[in-house]
Formats: C-alpha cells, sequence, structure tokens
C-alpha cells in the first residue's frame, strides 16, 4: 500500500524533528529553563513517537517511548523535578529513542542491552517520583488496534451474526420464552433477540454535538426497529428553551449484533441521558396498546410506537426542542465577548505557514533558474552583437530582466536554505558520548543556529563537523585533573558557532584546551617523512601539518579521532564544498577550526579570465585584488618560480596556464594581469592570466558527474555566448604549484 | 455532497493517516496543526465533524473544544477527540470540554470512519 508507505516515512522524517526537539528541550533544561512549556514539547516528542509507532506496530519503539513518557509524564506534571540526574538519565534515554527510531525505519531490531538498562533506569525515576503506573498500559497489546466487525446489516436473518458469546446464550434463552405463533403481521423473522430501548437525552448531549436522529440512524444499521417518541414532557411553545431536551424514546430493536453493539453506539452519549436496554422477548411489530405516558408502568406504558420505520431519516420529525444547530439562535447569545475570544486567540496565532515541497521540484526549478540565468546571459549577448545601444528599450528592459532573474534565484535559493541548526543539533549527543568515552568533562555551547546556508551544503556539513568536535575533544582538551593543575575549570568547553561573513557561512569549532603541541606535531611530521628536518617553518605552517594527508597526532588511535579519518579527509570533503579550512591556536588556550562554505552550491559569482585562449571562470570569492605586473615587481625565485611584489612584501606568483598545462613555458608577466587570491590559512599567492574579461554569475554544473575529477578544475560552466569554461579550483592550483615548487627545494636541500 | 472532516493534531504523521483513512471513506479533509491553526481554519469553513488531538502545542485539545463550543456557528459541529485508551481522566476532560465522542490511538481506519458516520449527522 504506496500510501501507507508513505506515511511510514514521513512518520520517520517526524520522529527526526521530534527527536531533535527532544534533545533541544531537555538540553534547555538542564540549563535550567523549567518553562512549563519547554518541558511540554519534550513530552509531546515522545508521546507523538509513541502514537505513530503504536499505528505501525513498532512493538518496541513504542515499549520504550512509553517509558520514556511515563517518566516524562512525573516531570510535566510536577511530581519529579527535572534534576542533573533526572536529566542524564533523560538525555541518555533520547539517545536510544533515536537509535530505536533508526533501528525501526532500517527494519532493524535494536539489541535489548541498549534498550534495557535504560528502561530500567526510567522505570526506576518513575517508581522513586510517583505511586507505579498501571503496568499493563506498557504492554504492547494496548496498542493492538481493536478490529470491530459490524457485521452485514442486510444479513439478518442469519444467526451466525450473533454478536458475543454472552448474547448468544441469551439469544437461544429468548429463544425459547418467545412464541413465534405470537408475531402475528410482523415480517420479521421469527425468534430474533430483541431490545427495549428507553433513552432520554438530557441538553448536554446536544451541546456536545450529539444528535438522536443519528443515533437512531446507526441503531437501525443493527436490525429493524420501531421508534416511540414521547413527547409529554415538551411544554407550551413559549415556554421552551430552544436549547432543552423535553423527548424521551422508546426503541424496539431486533438485531443479531447483541447488547454491545447498542451500547457503542451509546458509546459517547451515556453520561449525557438516561439510557436503558434490555431484552424484550422476541419481536413484536404491531403493538396496539400503544401509550406515550411517561408515568404509566414503563414496561406497558412506553411500548413502540405501530410505525415501524425504515429509514430513520424519516424520523427527523421537526421538533424544535432538540435542533441547536440554529445559527441564529447562537449567535444571537453572548455575541461580543465570544468574537473578541476568536479574535485574541487569533492573534495569538502569528506562526508563518508552511508547505512541504519535495526537494527534486525545488532542485528542478533550481535547474531551470540557471538555464533562465544561461539565457538571460546569452540574450544579452545576442543584444550587444546586434549592435544596439546601452540606453534602447530592448537593453533597458534587458537589464530589468537582469535584474527580476537575479531575484528569482535569489529566491529560489532561499527556498533551499536551511539553518544549520539541522546538523548542530547532533553535536550535543555526539560530545556527551565522546565525553563519556575519553572521562573529560566537555560543555558544549552553540551559537548561530539559524545561521541559514544551502541544503546540500549542511548534508555535507556533518561529518565534517562530528570529526572535528571528536577531534576537539579528544586531541584540544585536557584530562579534567591536567587542567584543574593549569589552573582551568576541570570543565572543557566546545563552541561550535556559525555566521554569515561577505557571502559565506563561517563554522567555527573552538575548544579551551592545550592548544596544538607544535614540537610533537612537528617531530611526528618529521618521522613521517612530510616534511625536512631542518626545515623552518613558522608556528601557522606546523599546525596547517595537521591537514597533511597521513599525518595522526594520537600516539595511540584510539576509536574517537582515528578510524582512519585524518584532518586531510575533513579538508579535503570541505574543499569539495568549495569551502576552505583555516586552524588557529594558541599554546594553553585553545584552537579554533574555522570553516568558510559558499552558501550555495549551484551559483557563485565569477571573474572571467583568458588563459591561453581558453576561457576560465575564478571565484570572485577568492580574489582579493587584480594587479598588474610590470617588469620591475615580478623577480626569479629559485627554479622556475617567481614572486611579485605586492607593496611590502613578495607572494609567489602563479603562471595558470603553466599549471593547468596549457602550455610548457611561462609568459611573460608583463603581458598578463596578476589575481591576488586567498587561500585557506590565510596564504596569499598571485594567479598570472593573460586577460580579465568581465565579471559574472555563472551556474555551476558539475564536471565529475558527466567527465571526472580534473586536478585544478572545480566544475565548469555555460557561458553567453554558449561555450563551456571551466571554473578553476583556486585553492588546488596554489597547492599543486606549491608542491612542484616543494619538491625542487626539497631536491635542492638532498 | 460529501462531507467534510476538520482534523486538528500537531502530528503530520498522524493528520497523513487520519487525512487517508478518510478521503477513502470518501469524505474531503481539511487539516490544522494545532488549536489555534484550528480555529482559524474553522473562520473560513464550515466542517461537518472535526477531530481533534488532545496534546498539541499552542493550544491544547481541550482549548480548541472550548473554543469550538464557546464561539458561534460552530458551536453544534460534533467533535471526537483522539486519545489513547489509557486515558480515561483525558476523555473524561474531553466531555466535560464538549468533545461529542473519541477515537481510541491507535486508531484502525474501519473504526475511525465508524466513529466519524456515529456522529456526523
Amino acid at each position: 500500500m504506496d500510501t501507507m508507505a508513505a506515511i511510514k516515512q514521513t512518520f520517520f522524517q517526524e520522529c527526526e524533528e521530534q527527536l531533535s526537539e527532544l534533545e533541544t528541550g531537555l538540553l534547555s533544561i538542564e540549563d535550567g529553563d523549567h518553562d512549563g512549556e519547554t518541558i511540554n514539547a519534550v513530552f509531546r516528542a515522545v508521546h507523538s513517537i509513541k502514537g505513530g509507532a503504536g499505528a505501525f506496530n513498532l512493538g518496541a519503539l513504542v515499549k520504550f517511548a512509553h517509558v520514556f513518557e511515563s517518566a516524562m509524564d512525573l516531570v510535566r506534571t510536577g511530581r519529579m523535578s527535572p534534576g542533573p540526574d533526572v536529566l542524564k538519565v533523560m538525555l541518555r534515554a533520547a539517545d536510544v529513542l533515536a537509535d530505536l527510531v533508526r533501528a525501526a525505519r532500517a527494519d532493524e531490531t535494536l539489541d535489548p542491552s541498549r534498550t534495557d538498562p535504560i528502561i530500567e533506569e526510567l522505570k526506576a525515576l518513575t517508581v522513586a517520583g510517583s505511586p507505579p503506573e498501571p503496568e499493563e498500559a506498557a504492554t504492547p497489546f494496548e496498542f493492538v488496534p481493536v478490529m470491530v466487525d459490524l457485521g452485514d446489516f442486510d444479513d439478518l436473518g442469519g444467526f451466525g451474526d450473533l454478536g458475543g458469546p454472552g448474547e448468544l446464550g441469551a439469544a437461544g434463552d429468548l429463544g425459547g420464552v418467545g412464541e413465534p405463533g405470537d408475531l402475528g403481521g410482523s415480517d420479521a423473522p421469527a425468534g430474533l433477540p430483541s431490545f427495549r430501548i428507553r433513552f432520554k437525552p438530557r441538553a448536554e448531549l446536544y451541546a456536545k454535538g450529539n444528535e438522536t436522529t443519528i443515533l437512531l440512524r446507526e441503531l437501525d444499521r443493527l436490525g429493524t426497529m420501531t421508534v416511540a417518541c414521547d413527547t409529554g414532557e415538551v411544554p407550551r411553545l413559549g415556554e421552551i428553551d430552544p436549547e432543552g431536551a423535553y423527548l424521551a424514546w422508546t426503541i424496539d430493536l431486533q438485531t443479531t449484533q447483541g447488547e454491545a453493539a447498542i451500547r457503542e453506539i451509546f458509546d459517547f452519549v451515556e453520561w449525557d441521558s438516561t439510557l436503558a436496554i434490555e431484552p424484550f422477548g422476541t419481536f413484536d411489530a404491531v403493538e396496539p396498546d400503544a401509550d406515550f405516558s411517561a408515568d404509566n408502568d414503563p414496561f406497558q406504558a412506553l411500548a413502540p410506537s405501530p410505525v415501524v420505520f425504515a429509514k430513520p431519516e424519516t424520523v427527523v420529525a421537526p421538533v424544535p426542542a432538540v435542533d441547536i444547530k440554529a445559527p441564529d439562535v447562537s449567535a444571537a447569545l453572548p455575541g461580543a465577548p465570544d468574537e473578541a475570544a476568536v479574535e485574541r486567540k487569533a492573534t495569538v496565532a502569528t506562526a508563518q505557514p508552511t508547505i512541504r515541497v519535495d526537494l527534486d521540484r525545488v532542485d528542478r526549478l533550481i535547474d531551470l533558474v540557471g538555464e533562465l540565468v544561461i539565457n538571460q546571459a546569452m540574450l544579452a549577448e545576442r543584444v550587444t552583437e546586434a549592435g544596439l545601444a546601452r540606453v534602447s528599450a530592448v537593453a533597458i528592459g534587458l537589464d530589468e530582466l537582469e535584474q527580476l532573474t537575479r531575484e528569482i534565484q535569489d529566491s529560489v535559493m532561499a527556498i533551499r536554505a536551511q539553518p544549520v541548526k539541522s546538523v548542530f543539533q547532533r553535536m550535543p549527543r555526539l560530545v556527551r558520548e565522546v565525553a563519556a568515552q575519553t572521562g573529560k568533562n566537555v560543555r558544549l555551547v552553540t551559537e548561530g543556529e539559524a545561521t541559514e546556508v544551502d541544503k546540500t551544503v549542511i548534508e555535507r556539513l556533518s561529518d565534517p563537523l562530528t570529526h572535528m568536535i571528536r577531534n576537539a575533544i579528544d586531541h584540544g582538551l585536557e584530562s579534567p585533573e591536567t587542567r584543574r593543575q593549569s589552573g582551568k575549570p576541570a570543565e572543557g568547553l566546545v563552541r561550535l558557532s556559525a555566521l554569515h561573513r561577505s557571502g559565506r557561512i563561517v563554522i567555527e569549532v573552538a575548544d579551551d584546551g592545550a592548544g596544538i603541541n607544535r614540537p610533537r606535531v612537528k617531530s611526528i611530521a618529521v618521522d613521517k617523512g612530510l616534511i625536512a628536518p631542518d626545515a623552518k617553518l613558522t608556528d601557522d605552517e606546523i599546525d596547517n601539518l595537521i591537514f597533511l594527508p597521513g599525518f595522526s597526532t594520537a600516539a595511540v588511535v584510539s576509536d574517537i579521532s582515528g578510524r582512519g579519518v585524518g584532518m586531510d579527509v575533513v579538508k579535503r570533503s570541505i574543499q569539495a564544498l568549495g569551502g576552505r579550512i583555516s586552524i588557529s591556536s594558541k599554546p594553553g588556550l585553545g584552537s579554533t577550526f574555522t570553516l568558510s562554505l559558499p552558501l550555495t552550491l549551484a551559483v557563485l559569482d565569477g571573474m572571467v579570465v583568458t588563459v591561453a585562449g581558453q576561457t576560465l571562470v575564478i571565484p570572485l570569492t577568492a580574489i582579493v585584488e587584480t594587479l598588474l605586473p610590470k617588469a620591475t615587481t615580478v623577480h626569479g625565485f629559485g627554479e622556475g618560480s617567481r614572486v611579485i611584489g605586492v607593496r611590502n612584501g613578495f607572494i609567489p606568483l602563479i603562471d595558470v596556464g603553466q599549471v593547468l598545462q596549457y602550455r610548457a613555458d611561462a609568459t611573460d608577466p608583463k603581458n598578463g594581469i596578476a589575481l591576488l587570491v586567498e587561500t585557506e590559512g590565510g596564504t596569499r599567492s598571485a594567479l598570472l592570466v593573460d586577460a580579465i574579461q568581465g565579471q559574472r554569475q555563472v551556474v555551476i554544473k558539475s564536471l565529475e558527474a558527466n567527465y571526472g575529477h580534473v586536478e585544478g578544475i572545480a566544475a565548469a560552466t555555460i557561458l553567453g555566448d554558449g561555450r563551456v569554461a571551466l571554473i578553476l579550483d583556486v585553492d588546488a592550483v596554489v597547492v599543486s604549484s606549491r608542491l612542484e615548487n616543494f619538491d625542487t627545494s626539497l631536491a635542492l636541500a638532498g | 455532497m460529501s462531507k467534510t472532516i476538520l482534523t486538528v493534531d500537531d502530528s503530520r504523521t498522524m493528520r497523513d493517516m487520519l487525512k487517508l483513512a478518510l478521503t477513502s471513506a470518501g469524505y474531503s479533509v481539511l487539516q490544522a496543526e494545532d488549536g489555534v491553526h484550528g480555529l482559524e481554519v474553522l473562520q473560513g469553513s464550515d466542517p461537518d465533524v472535526i477531530i481533534t488531538d488532545i496534546n498539541m502545542p499552542r493550544m491544547d485539545g481541550f482549548g480548541f473544544i472550548a473554543g469550538v463550543r464557546e464561539a458561534g456557528r460552530h458551536r453544534a459541529v460534533p467533535i471526537l477527540v483522539l486519545t489513547t485508551e489509557s486515558d480515561m481522566e483525558k476523555k473524561a476532560r474531553a466531555r466535560s470540554a464538549g468533545a461529542t465522542g473519541w477515537i481510541v490511538k491507535p486508531f484502525d481506519p474501519v473504526k475511525l470512519v465508524d466513529a466519524v458516520r456515529r456522529v456526523a449527522a
């Protein structure tokens, strides 16, 4: 059943949301927020997961959620105070709940050893907090949907459909007592069990939206019936309270369904009415001595009406006393204050409405807008080619189109943008786990969770961030004793923050640990042959060694930061996102890793340049300034490498044409333009290109999907004239040129 | 004309399941995410039956029922409450708040439609 499968997917999605709400809520309770709504939200999260899990028969999940919910309920009702011990258990329970949800999603079962200890702890809390809950509520039994067989309404003749075993007995008795010969005139089959139902609604019944006519209609579905209405209590017209209840009914029903089925019909109303259901021997539809007076002996007097209603809808006698559906009457009542109340409620509801859209549709839209941007650029080019003046109506219209296109693009991108919260939220659990494994006390502070970035970026942020936080705790923070000895609080601090800075998102992972142990890092790098033993490196350069492939500072590879994944992998995955990573570290004060990422992976502002006859696009974010090299500012520096003097310093000059092997020989800097670029870590280089064509927003088309990875090239794009241009991977170009030089200098040293 | 049911539940899963069960039974379905939203939806619609959850953010089911019952034109609309079997206390509270009937969660589609029919005029 496709729809059910889809709903199940929704359920799991929603579980993820509930789980994160749960964790956020628990954490803020831990921080001292004992606000009722926070606690309620936490309770609701568990409750919803339980509810949905019940619907999908996920027994283990239901069981755990139930125990959790019971404990949560104690907090909610103020019977247990959310102290640190309680919250510790609950946070771990939240983790287990998350695991259970994921296991259920993957159609797996979780090892009871993972859930049972927490269940016991939760139960211990529950027992300590209050008298025990009724245990049966915890069994999955409760959540098995109850099937009610309404039988086949038309099949009145069959005795096989008789309700419950109890009724079977009764039917037998009645059949024996009744005399078939007495059923004169009735076409009903002989011997069917009959019931006499006496029913007198109170006004509350109608006030709650119940309706006698509907009850009668339902009763009629059970069998054949006669209905008598006792109008004896109806007052004179002038005295009628339009919302009062004056009628009483006597229904004789012949049914195979049994008393339970009748009771079920009255299930909603029995509190608001007087109801008597009695077995009534066999059915006699026409009783001549009909008397509607309520004062007489009930059994004799409240005899059924001589009319057999085939369809009870016809019973809907227009008795004014019972109908409160007259809008005028109700509207005429307390009027003004009610409306004010509704208005008050309406103003509370200022939350923005949202819709859920398939990601594919958004992506398709983004693709289309991308095409639109390209098309618009082409059109602009054609207009220029046609020699139309800049002030011509066409050109002006085109300018407006360009602006609109850009706005559409921004808006579409905004649809994909999501707050980084979804990633940040996973980190507290990670911190708890790593802290427990390493025996360190860690507090995680997150900032800027609302900062938005493209969904794709968010999805791919999780792994690098996980690794960086692991690293910060495992390698960055000291043990509590060490911290105390150096005069720091025993609890280490890891700060995770996000903010927008000049069209990019900057994410920082900072710890207040010991900072990078530079002598050790350097000696490891030497041991592993990553640098020459006598290499003179600045502090920054040493810090950046940890990003080199194959570098791992852990003396023993722990299963936390270990796993064969180093910071080089983090760096590569960040770079794959068009991002940069840098580190700054102060001995004794801690380290800060800074990620800078593009807000979207779909478009970029680029500088279109010419190199050896090829058109390339260089991401504008990388470019700091452009320079016209003069013969006097460019100097040779060792074999094949050059530097350019920029103000008071020298920076490497990289010939893009040479690095990309468009040409073998270095070009004359005087004939080109140098673009000063900044790479991650803040190092600057100058890229030498032949000419600048202009600055343009380009739609990024992945090269890897259709072609393969090319060193130094990040992606491709289609320009306004329809030609394909490659987008330069600035960092890769700088690094590869540096490696060439590095090799050269090593060779010289050796 | 098919009857219209307003479902008020903060859980998307529940809303989807209600919608599936009700639309397969031929009802039209309106949805709201909590009590406040439910009252808003009511301002522009006239459902034949309302089905509401109890535990919801912003305004819970009790508040919502009270809101429907106190305000003008919808106060006679049958309201079914979604509740768990163990919640006798909640059932009683829902009843005193003005609920017409209840549906036990997790509900069986047959039982749900049955309950709706039992209150729908």
